[in-house]
């Protein structure tokens, strides 16, 4: 199986070779996967050291002068650390470029709260006008990252190691309907898809998936949904979308699980998978939370 | 009768035009750091004009140290970017004039500023870009001695000397009023991280064009103004 960080490098060096307006700026993080690019494109590609303030503004910058860039390193360093240079050197501004985080919240399960940033999309999306991007298979990083760039907007492309075991096609702003049941409406965010599918195994709900999650697919959750029931499985911080849900059944009387990474700190290391269990995001953890939000009980009344 | 756009004005109109944003004669101009710089710049080194605001091989003129940008109005005004009009009305609902400038609301600005140490790592940004499309633009970005107090400056100056950016001009209008600040350690700071260093009188309009005229490497003039008061 491909991963997802080498498949974004790989994918970056191929749209550099295609498009001269093309640049790369990262900051010392994955330059074990840039070598070749920065040969071929050494004007183009640029790794500004451990700077990650200067970074996101040497991406803005870049994107002033009429540059397409892509900005790269840690999630957390990524967003967290340089926000306020998101906030003024992309959006207040108002200049184009795609932002790719890696690590998410549990690649890093072994390094500890530093290097694990479950508050990025949920920081992004204080912002106006950012395509947040969450592909779950290393064949949707190569999509994502392709539409993104091709774009001229602002783009967030989270790139975490977790993935699904099959790809969907992911459009902006559009969710992807894997299954159609009569009870509540499942909405799998990236590499949340298989654990939820197996979760559901035997339940009759809708499962949708998005592999880009804003803009947040109002229509096809409101089109799709049957019992006014939602449960949202995020792999960042829990509730991030639950505004959009409420926004888009406004006027209809509903219930809304929240999944995802809540924000206590846990102080633990492990895998992942200990990780995700440990949140309540494995499929049992999923199941048990679906069970108690009584989905099945609403459908059979 | 001289339309507004015959109008030719000179350094002796700024005091005039910035009292009518300040209401007060002359005292607020003659007091303003950034005057005489911005007056050099935008009168006899850059690259941009009303004419050539959109063209990509433009020179880029970033005002980081985006305070008290009376003096920046004025000398876009007197350059035509903006009406005279504009400046009577500054920082009202309706005015494109803000405390600090935002370059989707007025001409000739090439960047919104106002949190220090934004302006810098921007101007990185550009001069590697206007390169990389083999443009012959150069980035002049002006900070002031205070505003090289944030970090992000010294990850830029670091990065900027390292790769040695020959297209960048850092002015730094010094009138000391960092609280920390210490005689001639502005220029220390950029020596050692192998930029060309000028240290000029800012009032002195002979010298400012004299530091700002050429540029073959990583290039600061370091403006030295009377203290704040």
């Amino acid at each position: 199986m491909k991963d997802p960080r080498t498949t974004f490098a790989r994918t970056a060096a191929r749209l550099l070779d295609e498009d001269p307006s093309v640049a790369l700026v990262y900051a010392e993080i994955s330059g074990q996967y840039f070598g070749d690019a920065e040969r071929r494109h050494p004007e183009r590609v640029v790794n500004v050291g451990i700077r990650e303030q200067l970074l996101v503004n040497v991406g803005a910058g870049l994107s002033l002068a009429g540059m397409r860039p892509i900005v790269h390193t840690f999630a957390s360093f990524l967003v967290e650390r340089a926000f306020e240079q998101i906030k003024l050197g992309f959006s207040h501004q108002d200049v184009g470029g795609v932002l790719v985080g890696s690590g998410g919240s549990f690649d890093a399960s072994q390094s500890g709260r530093t290097h694990q940033a479950p508050g990025d999309v949920a920081l992004v999306d204080t912002l106006p006008d950012w395509t947040i991007w969450t592909p779950g298979h290393a064949d949707e990083v190569e999509q994502v990252l392709r539409a993104a760039v091709q774009g001229n907007g602002r783009d967030y492309v989270r790139v975490v190691a977790q993935q699904n075991h099959e790809a969907y096609p992911v459009r902006r702003g559009r969710f992807h309907l894997v299954r159609r049941g009569s009870g509540a409406t499942v909405v799998a965010v990236g590499a949340m898809l298989d654990p939820v599918l197996e979760a559901v195994r035997g339940r009759d709900v809708t499962v949708l998936y998005a592999g880009s999650v804003r803009p947040f697919d109002k229509t096809a959750l409101r089109s799709l949904l049957t019992v006014p029931d939602v449960v949202l499985v995020e792999p960042y911080l829990a509730g991030t979308s639950a505004r959009l849900v409420d926004e888009t059944l406004i006027d209809v009387p509903h219930r809304l699980l929240s999944l995802g990474v809540p924000r206590t700190e846990l102080r633990r290391y492990g895998s992942p998978a200990d990780h995700l269990a440990a949140n309540g995001l494995d499929a049992a953890g999923i199941a048990a939370a679906i069970d108690r939000f009584g989905a099945e009980a609403v459908r059979a009344a | 009768m001289t339309s507004l756009q015959e109008m030719t004005y000179t350094y002796d109109d700024l005091p005039r035009l910035m009292s009518l944003m300040t209401g007060d004669e002359k005292h607020t101009a003659a007091a303003t750091s950034t005057l005489d710089v911005l007056w050099v710049l935008y009168d006899e080194i850059l690259n941009a004009s009303p004419d050539t605001m959109h063209d990509p091989g433009r020179d880029r003129f970033y005002l980081s140290k985006g305070h008290g940008p009376m003096a920046y109005y004025a000398v876009l005004a007197a350059k035509g970017f903006i009406p005279v009009a504009w400046l009577t009305d500054w920082a009202a609902f309706d005015s494109p004039l803000g405390q600090h400038p935002d370059r989707n609301l007025v001409p000739g600005v090439e960047i919104s500023s106002g949190s220090l140490g934004h302006g810098l790592p921007l101007a990185v940004g550009t001069a590697l870009g206007v390169a990389a499309q083999g443009l012959d633009s150069r980035v002049v970005v002006l900070v002031g001695d205070a505003e090289l107090d944030e970090g992000s400056n010294h990850e830029a100056i670091e990065l900027v000397g390292a790769l040695g950016l020959r297209n960048l001009t850092v002015v730094v209008v010094d009138n000391a009023s960092s609280t920390y600040n210490r005689p001639g350690l502005v220029e220390r700071r950029f020596r050692t991280e192998g930029w060309s260093t000028h240290a000029v009188d800012g009032r002195d309009h002979a010298q400012l064009r004299e530091a700002l005229r050429t540029q073959n490497r990583p290039t600061v003039v370091v403006a030295h103004v009377e203290r704040k008061s």
